[in-house]
Formats: C-alpha cells, structure tokens, sequence
C-alpha cells in the first residue's frame, strides 16, 4: 500500500511537526537534567579514578577496602538503614491502616498531623529533637520529674537518637505511598471475604494485607534509599558516634580535602543504591507473577 | 461432577427497620421467602432493596426487628458465620489470586483441602461453563467471565441461601439476557433459597418466582411476575413495571366513565368517586369503524406513531386530552395500514385487561 492518497504528505508533515514540537518542550528540562545531574555524577566518578597527581588510580578504591573505617561506615549506614525502615514499617503500616479506614475527612486531618513536621525544614526538625532528647532535654526532665527514671536516659548523640529523628522524618515517606495502595483496595473484596466465611482477622491477612504489599513495598524502597544517604540527622543527633557515608563523604571533603576518596565513596553510593533499586524492580515484577497482577 | 443439593432454608424478616437520619432505608419490612425461592427485591435506587441485601448478608446492622434462616434467629450473626453465598455488584474478585484460588477460597476457610476441594472447584467452574479456566488470572477474564467466576465462587462451598446484587448490570444487553436464562436454569439444578436484586423490571419478570416490589423502604406489593404486571397494587408498581397508560376514571352511579365513556373492568373497584384506569399498550387494539363487541371503546385521534423493529408504538389522545399508547407487532402489511397522524381512530381493550387502581393524587 503506498501513502500517496489524499492529504497523505500533508498529515505525515504534521505528525513530524507535533513530535518535534513535543522535543522542543522538554528540551529544557533535559538539559537542567544534564548539566545538574549527568555532568556532576560524571565529574565525581572521574574524581574517584584519579590520584593526587591527577594520574589515573585505584588507590581511593583500594583504600576503602583497606581501611577498617569503612567498612564501619558502610556496616553502620546500613544498620541504621535497615532499623529505621523496620521501625518505620512498624509504626507505619498500622497507622496508614487506621487512616485508610477512617472517613476521608477525619483521615484528611489525621494525614496534615504526619504530614505537618514534613512540611517545615528538617534541620529545624532535627533540632528540635536535640532539644527534647538531650540530657537536660523536656523528655529526661520530665521523666525524672515524674519518677519514672533517676538518671538521664542517653536518648541522643548515639544511635538511638539517629534512630528516632530519622524514623520521624522518613515516616510520611512510607506512609503516603502504603495509605495509597491501601485506599484503592476495593471494600467489597473484604465484605466478599467475610461473606465466603473469613473472620476479620483471616480477611485481613488473606486479602488486605497481600493487596497492600505493593504499597508497602514502595513505601519501604523509598525509605530504605533515603535513608542510605542521610546526612544531617546523624550529624546532629549521632554525636559523632553515627557516621554514615555522607558523613564520612563530608570528613573526607571538610577535614582531609580528600576529593578523590569522597568520590569513591559517592560512587559506591550510587552504585549500591542503584542495585538496590533494580533488585527491589525485580522483586516486585516476581510477586506480580506469583501473586498474579493487582490491578 | 456436579455440585449437591443442599437443604434449602425458608428466610423470615420480621419488622426491620433501618434508618439514616430522617430516611428510612427500611420501613418496618416483613417478608418471608419460601424455601427453594427465587425471589426479586425490585426498585428505583434508593428504594431500600440494597440496603435489605446487606441486612440479609450482615453488613448493615438493623435498628431493630428479626431476621431468620429456617429456624435460626440470624439477626445479630456475624457476616462470617452466616453460610450465605453473595455475588456481588462489581463481583469483588480477589485480584492477587487465580480463579481456581478465588473459588477455593470458602473451601479453605471451611478446612476442605486437597483432592475434595479440588473435586469441587472443578465441578463450580464446569457449573458454571468454565472448565479449565481455574489458572486463569482475573484480569484476564471478561466481564462475564468474571460474572461466572463470581457465581461459582458463591455456590461452591453449597450455601443455604445465596444472594445477588445486581450480578448482571456491568454486563452487554445480550449477554445480560443469555445469564438470566443461566442464572434461572442455575437456580432449578441447585435449589437454593435465592433473593436476587435488581432495578431493572424486564429482568424481575424473565428470572423470579416472586418479586418483591420496593420503594421507601417498604415492601409495596409481593407477587408472582404475572400477577404484578397485569394487578398492580398501586400506581407506582403499574408505571415501574412495563409500560402503561394511566387515565383518570370517574364513577356515575353504578358504572365508570373514561372520558365520557363506560367501562368494564376486572378485580376490585376501588372506593371513591375517582380512580385511575391501567391499560398496557400491547393489549390496546386498533379497531375498524365498526367492530369491537364485548370490548370497551374509546375514540381516539392519533397525535405519533413510532417504528421500533419488532414493534410499533402508536400514540393517541382521548377527547379530554389524555394520552394513550398502542404497540402492536410490526408485520409489513400492518406497519402499511397504520392510520396516518391526527386520524381518527377507534382503541379497544378488553374487560380483562381493564384494571382500576386507586386514585392517589
């Protein structure tokens, strides 16, 4: 069949004309992409290779597997990672589970409650966590006020008080995602699930909760990978007992003026996360396959 | 394979009353469906049909009144433990698993497992025409797949009582109407105490053994198809059901007068000295100048007539204005002798398709 019937050149032109249009509106956004994203990784990873006589070098690299502080920094960055994901789950699931199951209204006000402490700028937020938990902090006050405890609780500058502002700030990121996925679940599926015999409980379990793990699985990546490249609240709540990679990545910069090693660190970073995201892509296509598809 | 016949059980309901705020959802319903039923709850939304379904299934909780299966007080019983299969309005498939897990489902709850279970999924899916359709994923299924899939799931475990919320409304007019033929032979092979909602009359007539007229929240008029189409109670199941012409009635002595005519009817007169006559379009007649013994004649001018197909639907108006409609089969010699519009013509009807209802406005 040949494209020469009526208005054939004509309509062609103008599918051509609409695609470049469409290039020419992105264009913009492409280039911000490429010159804050691609040019900068690229620096950084040519930074990485390069030694101090700007002779190419393996020794950052070499370095990071010879020096045991960092693999500590990794084995911390890690742990740290996995407690608040786990805590943020913890708290998370049964909290978006009582706004999915609230009138949209009062679910509405309960969500500007999590969502509230979001909004403001997380240094002030971390902060104000150094403020409640210190040693002469309102929490130890209080609690020693009111006899629950004699000593202050060493709530911050170590791991624990990581843990609870990170968990604080990471929570609305797992929430929203989960509290998604759990309002499109179709209410008849439960009311089905009662009436083909399933109590509560074993409703919940055999159809709730599998329908909402795409949204918990979500909610969990984007936790999970925010929190391998936090830096401000185990600077300020860690005490200098916390040291994550971005924390290590800034000693490098700010005491050593070790460009080379930071890069390395970076891209090690990058790269773990990136793995990370392509397993957890993976993972979730096989649950589609095996649990069969959720929409 | 087949799946068995279980004992089916009589429902009782006994003064439910449900309300929202001022509305009452339902009115102080009484009913009792007969063991073995195919029952219709029809209604404009908003009638109160739905929300009697719920109350049957146990997930709306009545003010008050007795709700009984057989001889089982229900009224306060969980939904989970009311051994009711339900087929719901968008079918509520679980969408994380295949169709042989959706109807394994009740079976597993009830610890049937293994090659019984497998036994009775096979026979639910053949049941209802889906054999081999078990690793199938919902998905991938049509709407009437999905229907069927549905229907198995709830007749699978053999409940004593099944319910369906209007199974049939996502569904293509054709393939609707293919289902209700199924649905009704279904319902002979299983025995099951069913009640079946709908808002569609056509669809109450074709499938029900009775049909439950609703509106307000009460239950209007309980009757078998044929008695509630040509005895309406009132005039709200005479316009919801089938088409019908209503014309005003006034009673001169011993007689009643439709625009100056008299009539015959059939039933009960109502009292009063008013009433509205109900005539259904298909059993009007076109008569000749003359003709028409033995039946009531009204004189009539024709203001339309429109061509439908299988049908024709001729519009006239009586002396005193009113409107009356005629459909008559569409043959070619007949469609050619229609009177033409604003022709005068001569509408007859028998006396036992004459009915008087009681005047309400």
């Amino acid at each position: 069949m040949h494209d020469d019937g009526p208005n054939a050149a004509g309509l062609k032109r103008d599918e051509r004309r609409e695609r470049l249009a469409l290039l020419g509106l992105s264009a913009p956004a492409l280039l911000l992409v490429f010159v804050t994203m691609v040019l900068p990784v690229g620096w950084l990873f040519a930074l990485s290779f390069l030694a101090d006589d700007a002779t190419f070098s393996l020794e950052h690299y070499r370095r990071m597997l010879e020096q045991p502080s960092y693999g500590r920094t990794f084995v911390t960055t890690f742990k740290v990672s996995v407690f608040t994901t786990a805590l943020c789950i913890g708290l998370g699931y049964p909290l978006a589970y009582a706004l999915s199951q609230m009138s949209r209204r009062a679910a509405g006000l309960c969500l500007i409650a999590v969502l509230l402490p979001f909004w403001t700028s997380l240094l002030v937020r971390t902060y104000a966590w150094l403020v409640l938990l210190q040693r002469k902090g309102l929490i130890n006050e209080w609690g020693i006020g009111l006899g629950w405890w004699d000593e202050p609780l060493a709530l911050v500058h170590n791991l624990t008080g990581t843990l609870i502002g990170m968990v604080h700030i990471m929570l609305p990121f797992l929430v929203l995602p989960l509290l998604a996925a759990m309002r499109s679940i179709d209410a008849d599926l439960l009311k089905a699930a009662a009436n083909l015999g399933a109590s509560p409980a074993r409703a919940f379990r055999t159809v709730f909760l599998p329908l909402s793990l795409p949204g918990l699985l979500a909610g969990t990546l984007i936790v999970f990978i925010l929190c391998l490249g936090f830096y401000v609240t185990p600077a300020v709540l860690g005490g200098g007992k916390v040291i994550m990679v971005s924390n290590h990545i800034a000693n490098d910069i700010e005491l050593f003026f070790n460009w080379g090693a930071a890069s390395a660190l970076g891209v090690v970073l990058l790269v773990l996360t990136l793995a990370l995201l392509w397993a957890a892509t993976r993972l979730l296509r096989l649950e589609q396959v095996l649990g069969g598809s959720h929409r | 394979m087949t799946l068995r016949q279980r004992a089916a059980v009589p429902i009782t309901l006994r003064g439910l009353r449900k309300r929202y705020g001022e509305v009452r959802a339902l009115d102080d319903v009484d009913l009792d469906v007969r063991s073995g039923e195919f029952l219709t709850l029809l209604g404009p939304s908003g009638s109160g049909k739905t929300t009697l379904l719920m109350v049957l299934a146990g997930f709306i909780r009545p003010d008050q009144g007795r709700l009984l299966f057989g001889d089982d007080e229900v009224t306060r019983l969980p939904p989970h433990q009311r051994d009711i299969g339900m087929v719901f309005q968008n079918y509520a498939l679980f969408p994380h698993m295949d169709v042989a897990a959706n109807i394994a489902y009740p079976l597993k709850l009830r610890g049937i497992g293994g090659a019984e279970q497998q036994r009775r999924v096979e026979a639910a899916l053949q049941t209802v025409q889906l054999a081999g359709y078990g690793a199938r994923r919902i998905d991938q299924l049509s709407g009437g797949q999905r229907q069927r899939v549905a229907l198995a799931r709830a007749i699978v475990f053999e409940p004593r009582i099944v319910l369906m919320d209007e199974p049939l409304s996502a569904l293509d007019k054709q393939l609707r109407e293919r289902m209700q033929i199924e649905l009704r032979q279904l319902h002979e092979q299983l025995g099951t105490t069913t009640i079946y909602v709908t808002h569609d009359q056509r669809e109450a007539l074709t499938m029900s053994d009775r049909v439950a007229v609703v509106n307000g929240g009460r239950i209007v008029q309980l009757d078998t198809p044929r008695a509630l189409y040509e005895q309406p109670a009132n005039r709200f199941v005479a316009e919801f059901i089938g088409e019908s012409s209503l014309l005003p009635v006034q009673r001169d002595g011993d007689v009643w007068r439709c625009a100056g005519q008299a009539i015959a009817h059939s039933g009960a007169a109502p009292s009063g000295a008013r009433a509205c006559l109900l005539l259904r379009p298909e059993r009007v007649r076109l008569l000749g100048a003359e003709g028409g013994e033995g039946l009531n004649v009204l004189p009539a001018q024709v203001s339309g007539i429109v061509y439908q197909g299988d049908s024709f639907l001729l519009q006239a108006r009586l002396a005193d204005g009113h409107a009356i409609s005629l459909r008559g089969i569409a043959g070619a010699a007949v469609l050619d002798s229609l009177p033409a519009p604003a022709a005068a013509v001569r509408l007859g009807f028998a006396q036992a398709d004459t009915v008087l209802l009681p005047d309400e406005t």
